[in-house]
C-alpha cells in the first residue's frame, strides 16, 4: 500500500503494509509498556500436569486478589497502554467471577484471551464469556486419545470434555488455538495432533516441547525427549505447516536443552513481558518467584503498575546487559539473547546472573546436555502430579 | 460459523473484519492497530483508510472507486493495492467476507 501515499506512516518493513507491531518494538521502544500481559487469576486448577508452569508453590485462595482488585488491574492496564491480556491460571474457570472480569476488561477496550484447560466449562458459560467480550479461545490437549491425556493430566474424562468444549468454541464463532504440551511420554502422537487441531477447525496450533523449571524440572527424567524424537518432531511440524498453509498456524517451541544457543527468554528480561500472579505481583516471567532473593512489587502496593514495571528492583535487576558475567558480558550475541533464561539459570547453576547453561558457551552446558540424553533414555515414567501439597507421585 | 476459512478477494468481495481482529486507535503509542489472537499489527495509513471501509457492505470495487476520487489516482493501480493488501490480512485469518443475504 505504500505506492498509494509513497508514505507509510511505520516503516519496518516497505513492503509490508501489516507489521507486526511487536518486532517494531522491540527495536525502537526498548521498555515501552508491553503490548500485551498475561493474567495468573488464580492458581487453583482441577488437573495436575506434571509440566505445569506455575510455581512449585501455589498461592492459595485466600491470597487470590478480590474481583474489585482484578477489575482495577484491568483499568489500569488499559489505561497505560496495554491492548490484550491473557486470562490465565491455574485454570481461570475456576474464578466464579471470569464472565464479570471479561466483560470489565472488553468495556475497556482490552482484547480478550482465555487460556484453558476447558474442564469447568459448560456451553452456557462460554456463551456467557463470549457475550462478555471474549476474543480468542485457547484449550490446552495433553495428547489425542482418552488414556494418555487423562493420565498425563491427571484427571479423569478430561479429554472428552476438552473435545466438546473446543466444538462448541467453535459453534460460538470464536477463534480456537490448541495448545499442545509436547515431552517423551507423547511426542508420538504430534500427527494425530495436528489432524485433531485441523478436525477442530482450530486456527493455530501451538506444539510446545516442555520448558523445564518448576514442576517440570521435578519430572525432567519423566519428560524429557530424546534427540531423535525432537528432530522428528521438528521434521513433522515443518512438512505439516507448509502442507497446511492458510488452514492452519503452527507455533513451534523447542526444547532447550538440545539448543547450541539459548532462547531469548521472555524477549529479554523487563523488555516485552510481565504477568500478575494470584496474589497481585507484577513478575518479569511467570517463573520469576523461582529465583530466591528478588523481592516483587504487588498491585496492592501504592506503587502503579507503570512505577514497578519501569522503577521496581526486580525489573532492572536483569535488565539489560551491565548486570552480565563472563561468557556473557563480552559475548557478541549478548544483545541478541540475553543469555538466555534467568529462571533456568538459577535453577540449574544457583544464580540467576550465570549464563543459561542451554548456551554451548555455559561451562554447565556439556553436563546438562548429557544428563539430559541420560534421563531421555532411561527407565522413569511415573509423573509427580501438581498440586498445593508439593505435588504426589503416579502410582505404579 | 464466520464464513469461510480461505477467502480469496477479488473486486466484487464484500470484507470485513472477523469478530476476532479489531481495528483500534492505539492512543498510547498514537498508532493504528489490529489486534488479533496473539497478534498486534501495525496497518500503514492507507492501510487503515481500506480497513474502515471495509463494513461488508461495500465490495472491493466500490472502495477502490473511492479511493480512486480521494486521491485523483488510477483505479486500476489501487485496485491492485486493495487486493493485495486484503488478501495478505485474509492469508492471515484476518479478514472474512459477508454472506449473502438470506431473503
Amino acid at each position: 500500500m505504500s505506492d498509494l501515499l509513497g508514505n507509510p506512516t511505520i516503516p519496518p518493513d516497505a513492503s509490508d503494509s501489516l507489521a507486526v507491531l511487536e518486532k517494531q518494538r522491540s527495536t525502537a521502544e526498548t521498555f515501552g509498556i508491553p503490548l500485551a500481559v498475561l493474567l495468573e487469576i488464580t492458581h487453583r486448577c482441577p488437573l495436575q500436569c506434571p509440566y505445569c508452569s506455575n510455581p512449585v508453590e501455589l498461592d492459595r485462595a485466600g491470597k487470590e486478589l478480590t474481583t474489585e482488585e482484578w477489575k482495577k488491574v484491568l483499568s489500569e492496564l488499559a489505561e497505560i497502554g496495554v491492548l490484550q491480556v491473557h486470562f490465565s491460571g491455574g485454570e481461570p474457570t475456576a474464578r466464579k467471577d471470569l464472565v464479570e472480569l471479561v466483560k470489565h476488561a472488553s468495556d475497556a477496550g482490552l482484547y480478550t484471551n482465555l487460556i484453558t484447560s476447558a474442564v469447568l466449562l459448560t456451553r452456557e458459560k462460554l456463551s456467557d464469556l463470549a457475550d462478555a467480550g471474549l476474543c480468542h479461545v485457547q484449550i490446552s490437549f495433553q495428547g489425542t486419545e482418552q488414556g494418555l491425556s487423562d493420565r498425563v493430566a491427571g484427571y479423569k474424562g478430561a479429554h472428552g470434555k476438552k473435545l466438546e468444549v473446543a466444538k462448541w468454541t467453535r459453534e460460538l464463532d470464536l477463534p480456537l488455538t490448541v495448545n499442545a504440551v509436547m515431552h517423551r511420554q507423547n511426542l508420538h502422537q504430534l500427527p494425530d495432533i495436528i489432524q485433531m487441531a485441523v478436525d477442530l477447525d482450530a486456527d493455530r496450533l501451538e506444539v510446545a516441547n516442555v520448558q523445564y523449571y518448576g514442576w517440570a524440572l521435578k519430572n525432567r527424567a519423566a519428560l524429557m525427549p530424546t534427540v531423535a524424537q525432537l528432530d522428528e518432531c521438528t521434521r513433522i511440524v515443518e512438512e505439516a505447516r507448509e502442507r497446511l498453509k492458510g488452514t492452519l498456524a503452527i507455533d513451534y517451541v523447542v526444547p532447550d536443552y538440545y539448543a547450541l544457543r539459548p532462547k531469548k527468554c521472555m524477549g529479554g528480561w523487563g523488555r516485552q513481558f510481565f504477568n500478575i500472579s494470584p496474589a497481585g505481583k507484577v513478575l518479569p516471567c511467570h517463573a520469576a518467584e523461582s529465583i530466591t532473593g528478588l523481592e516483587f512489587e504487588s498491585v496492592r502496593s501504592n506503587h502503579s503498575i507503570a512505577w514497578i514495571w519501569q522503577n521496581s528492583d526486580a525489573f532492572n535487576r536483569y535488565r539489560g546487559t551491565g548486570w552480565m558475567k563472563e561468557p556473557c558480558k563480552s559475548c557478541e550475541f549478548r544483545e541478541i539473547d540475553f543469555g538466555g533464561c534467568r529462571c533456568q539459570a538459577f535453577a540449574l547453576t544457583g544464580d540467576a546472573a550465570n549464563t543459561d547453561p542451554a548456551c554451548a558457551l555455559s561451562p554447565l552446558h556439556e553436563t546438562i546436555f548429557k544428563q539430559a540424553e541420560r534421563e531421555a533414555e532411561g527407565e522413569t515414567s511415573r509423573f509427580l502430579y501438581r498440586n498445593f501439597a508439593g505435588g504426589t507421585l503416579e502410582s505404579e | 460459523m464466520a464464513g469461510p476459512r480461505h477467502i480469496s478477494v477479488s473486486e466484487p468481495s464484500r470484507p470485513v473484519l472477523p469478530r476476532h481482529a479489531k481495528l483500534r486507535y492505539d492512543e498510547t503509542r498514537q498508532v493504528w492497530v489490529i489486534l488479533a489472537p496473539e497478534r498486534v499489527l501495525a496497518p500503514d495509513e492507507i492501510a487503515v483508510e481500506v480497513l474502515q471501509l471495509c463494513d461488508g457492505e461495500r465490495s472491493v470495487g466500490d472502495i477502490s472507486d473511492q479511493l480512486a476520487a480521494k486521491y485523483a489516482a488510477p483505479r486500476e493501480a489501487i485496485l491492485t493495492d486493495v487486493i493485495a493488501m486484503l488478501q495478505d490480512l485474509a492469508d492471515k485469518g484476518f479478514l472474512t467476507e459477508a454472506r449473502e443475504k438470506t431473503p
